[in-house]
């Protein structure tokens, strides 16, 4: 699940086995064990807690496996593509309905992080999108409706690009860390989406102005689902666009000069410069396309069914999936494959969790809603942690020869 | 001195990680109050050896008798408590303490459970006067030079009463002066009996100051001589197993047009000193021009501007005829400028990337490694399948992490990915600094055949000895501007002096 890219290949380490070659194949192990190892951790202080609060420890295993049920990913034991006949059927549609826009933040967190910045910001580039494609989408109504889908996406998603960019040129030209501009970004993206859809708004609806709540996008401009029946939430096109650009950050990244400059700007911005790329260009173009991708997930919920194609002052406040994002992109560490399984995992845990725990009688509805988020936190602690885990995982070959951090030193110093 | 007055013995020593034997039956010896110096290239297994003495990692076999008493150290606490002391290369100082506090740290003298700071820094001063330390007990480690820092990681040592002092390359991190300072005071503390076992791979401070020497070649002992009669020349076939040539063996050089011309430059660093002060040089086709000088006297800046990484205050930089005195990296770069940088793992190499990869630094925009941004990692693995073997880049194939390779290697690479884009121009900064022996002598003969080849080569280096055996001519650079320039054969006394400001001549 790491970039195919040059990197080495089992076989060839294989054949050298030098330390170099080794340590390539000991952070390739770690690149895949570290993520599985961390969800298990994270599961299994979920279950703790869970056990500790029903007081009964089958109850918490139960409570997993209504969360797989409820995500629909026990579908593949018995297909259906009938979303009304088929409960399975219809949970994995919803699962993958929110993976859709989870893809696109983790990408977009992964793609920042590539060029060495951490991009808390994909919550507001994806307010941004949101907006902007509400905004066309309802003003627009009446134009041909592939050029209409076409015009909302890219606006919206350019939208979101400049929007980041400007992190990225604050980073660039006065170096402010990107940690806090992109978070007060974000302030600037939800008050100004709260205004705008808000009483009196230019994006409130025009039928009840009462109600702090944007117009429907006009039906030429939506999505169709081709899973599930169309205005009934089923799974629209979207996800296709999602799966795209997870090939198109691979290919940007490994196969074009962009993705080479990115790297190397993020490995060691020193060495890049001394190679003749422009680091400050690359900073902001690198945040740009960052914020390009938490954009397009933004249109896409917009025009998609996941939103009704309107949203309302009341609803910006519980938008998490730009954070969520920090978290598919370091359970995937950053790569293109990782980033989608992760937002797999976490779309399937939240749909999961929130519909099949809730509407099942194991546990108190509460918690099962809260359960979502304490296993959220934890993989993201355990992913911070991530040195420690590697530790652990290594203690039985580190504890025969001490200190742990001359180790590696004196195997290096007589290869 | 008899050999029944033996500190410390290590017999048969073993050790093995896996894929590599690091210590294969070596026997070392040390005795009381000699300065034992222990020899070998990067990897030969001095320092496991010395890990192993200090208790840092546990022998596959064999026996140290200290004193004559067999003991096993299963910690450095052990090793510490039972008279032996290292100073590592890296320092383990607090920065925001006081000498006094960092080398009692661990066994600070108490006031019931207070520290007694009068005492510690009574007690510290003491020990300053009498070894003749020159350091301040009060100051704070951070405001004190790295030498100085240096000497309170040897007072560390002797503050625990260590009997057997262990020196890891100790001069690597010091100016030349700051190294006569540490030797002068290692000759002290073997008047007062200490034993001192110093690692390095330099001949020439090895010959300056150990009373032996033990040398050690990939895991095993080779030899154990007397300095008396060792030469520069012995010593090297032992550490590499062949005969090194030393000196560089070059022709006269032919030399062309001029290809680098600086004119009045002024530069200043990030912070705003002007270190770059008035340099005119001009550097000709088939001709190595070495700049000699003590770090931090503008070496940096100069060759920053230069490669277009600094921006100059005023004045010219001309390469091959095209002016560049404001130009960025990819100009400098386009304009013909190789540049082997002083820090290969800070700025030369992304230690991240494959070597492929790295060797694709400059030209990864170009074809064939790519065509309207579109890049093909096939033919940037061919190159460096070219060029491994061109080099000799040994540590790993074209997809291998460059900074999982020695030193050497990555140098080799750096050296390889500059040369190979056929550079009018040739900086090599610092280019053999912390190489071995091997490495350096392939270095030096490398870029004495560029020179040949007809290029430019201005060589930048602390290594006085370097510049003088490579250089055909000499520019003395002292406080950022130029104080001298010698062709032909000048002695290493007299570049010394006008390094350190002795003579201000109005060169060039």
């Amino acid at each position: 699940m790491t970039d195919p890219g040059p990197s080495p290949s089992p076989e060839e380490a294989a054949q050298t086995g030098t330390l170099a070659t080794r340590l390539a194949l000991k952070q390739r192990a770690g690149g895949i064990v570290v993520p599985i190892v961390t969800v298990i951790f994270a599961l299994v202080m979920s279950w703790i807690i869970v056990a500790a609060t029903q007081h009964s420890a089958h109850t918490a295993l139960v409570v997993f496996k209504e969360i797989f049920d409820g995500s629909g990913l026990n579908w593949v034991f018995h297909p259906s593509t009938n979303t009304f006949t088929s409960i399975s059927a219809y949970n994995l549609s919803q699962t993958l309905l929110q993976t859709t826009p989870l893809i696109l933040t983790g990408l977009a967190v992964a793609f920042a992080f590539r060029c060495g910045m951490f991009n808390i910001g994909a919550n507001g580039q994806y307010l941004v999108g949101l907006m902007v494609a509400n905004w066309l989408g309802v003003d627009l109504a009446g134009l041909n409706p592939f050029l209409h889908i076409l015009l909302c996406i890219v606006a919206g998603t350019l939208a979101a690009a400049a929007f980041a960019g400007i992190a990225g040129v604050l980073k660039a030209t006065v170096g402010a860390h990107e940690v806090i501009t992109t978070i007060m970004l974000n302030w600037i993206a939800y008050w100004t989406a709260s205004w705008l859809v808000g009483v009196g708004g230019p994006l409130q609806n025009a039928s009840d102005p009462t109600a702090p709540i944007s117009n429907q996008v006009s039906p030429g401009a939506r999505l169709p689902d081709f899973w599930g029946k169309q205005g009934f939430s089923g799974l629209h096109i979207g996800i296709f666009l999602s799966l795209a650009a997870v090939v198109v950050f691979w290919v940007l990244l490994n196969r074009t000069t962009l993705g080479y400059e990115v790297r190397a700007v993020g490995f060691n911005p020193d060495a890049a410069a001394y190679g003749g790329i422009n680091v400050k260009k690359n900073l902001i173009r690198a945040m740009a396309i960052s914020g390009a991708f938490a954009g397009l997930a933004g249109t896409l919920d917009m025009l998609g069914g996941a939103q009704n194609y309107q949203i309302g002052q009341l609803d910006i406040p519980f938008i998490q999936v730009g954070f969520i994002g920090i978290a598919v992109a370091l359970l995937g560490r950053t790569t293109a494959v990782g980033t989608l399984i992760g937002a797999l995992f976490f779309g399937g845990l939240l749909y999961g969790s929130f519909h099949g725990l809730g509407s099942s009688s194991v546990i108190d509805p509460t918690l099962a809603s809260n359960l979502t988020y304490i296993v959220q936190g934890l993989v993201v602690l355990f992913i911070g942690a991530d040195v420690l885990i590697l530790y652990v995982w290594n203690s039985r070959k580190r504890l025969r020869r001490k200190p742990p951090g001359t180790a590696a030193k004196g195997a290096e110093a007589a290869a | 001195m008899a050999d029944d007055d033996l500190v410390l013995e290590m017999r048969g020593i073993r050790k093995e990680f896996p894929g590599v034997v690091a210590n294969d039956d070596v026997s070392f010896e040390v005795r009381r109050g000699e300065v034992h110096a222990l020899l070998g290239e990067n990897g030969a297994g001095k320092s496991t050896l010395m890990n192993i003495l200090y208790g840092l990692y546990r022998p596959d076999g064999g026996e140290i008798r200290l004193n004559g008493k067999a003991v096993s150290f299963s910690s450095a606490r052990e090793a510490i408590q039972a008279g032996i002391g290292m100073v590592h290369q890296h320092f383990m100082l607090i920065p925001v303490m006081t000498v006094a506090e960092n080398v009692v740290l661990g066994t600070e003298p108490r006031n019931g459970v207070l520290l007694d700071e009068a005492q510690a820094a009574r007690r510290v001063a003491e020990m300053a006067k009498t070894f003749k330390f020159a350091v301040d007990p009060e100051a704070l480690v951070q405001d004190i030079s790295v030498g100085q820092q240096q000497r309170v990681e040897i007072m560390k040592a002797l503050y625990r009463n260590a009997d057997v002092l262990i020196l890891d390359e100790p001069t690597a991190v010091l100016t030349p002066q700051e190294a006569s300072d540490l030797f002068e005071i290692l000759q002290t503390l073997q008047r007062e009996g200490l034993s001192i076992i110093f690692i390095s791979h330099k001949l020439n401070e090895v010959l300056e100051i150990a009373d032996r020497i033990t040398v050690l070649r990939r895991g095993k002992t080779i030899e154990t001589v007397p300095r008396a009669g060792a030469t520069e020349a012995s010593l090297a076939r032992a550490m590499v197993g062949r005969d090194v040539l030393l000196r560089v063996d070059k022709p006269v050089a032919q030399v062309g047009d001029v290809l680098l011309e600086v004119e009045d430059l002024h530069v200043s660093d990030d912070r705003g000193l002007e270190k770059v002060r008035g340099v005119s040089f001009d550097v000709r086709a088939g001709e190595i021009v070495g700049i000699a000088g003590v770090d931090g006297n503008g070496q940096t800046e100069l060759i920053d501007a230069l490669t277009g990484l600094q921006k100059i205050d005023s004045g010219k930089v001309v390469i091959g005829g095209t002016q560049l005195s404001h130009a960025t990296a990819k100009a400098a770069l386009d304009a013909g400028i190789g540049h082997i940088p002083e820090d290969r793992q800070r700025r030369g190499l992304v230690l991240e990337f494959s070597i492929a990869e790295n060797i694709a630094l400059h030209d990864y925009a170009k074809p064939p490694t790519a065509r309207s941004g579109w890049l093909f990692p096939g033919r940037m693995v061919q190159r460096a399948k070219t060029l491994i073997s061109e080099f000799d880049v040994r540590g790993g194939g074209p997809l291998t992490r460059a900074g999982g390779l020695s030193g050497g290697n990555q140098q080799k690479l750096v050296a390889a990915r500059e040369i190979d884009r056929d550079p009018k121009v040739l900086i090599a900064a610092q280019p053999t600094r912390g190489l071995d022996v091997g490495a350096i002598e392939y270095l030096h003969r490398r870029l004495v055949t560029e020179r040949d080849e007809g290029r430019a080569i201005l060589l930048v280096s602390l290594e006085l000895e370097e510049i003088l055996s490579l250089s055909d001519r000499i520019l003395v650079l002292y406080e950022g501007k130029i104080v001298g320039e010698h062709t032909g054969e000048i002695s290493e006394e007299a570049i010394g002096l006008e390094m350190l400001g002795g003579k201000e001549t109005a060169a060039a």
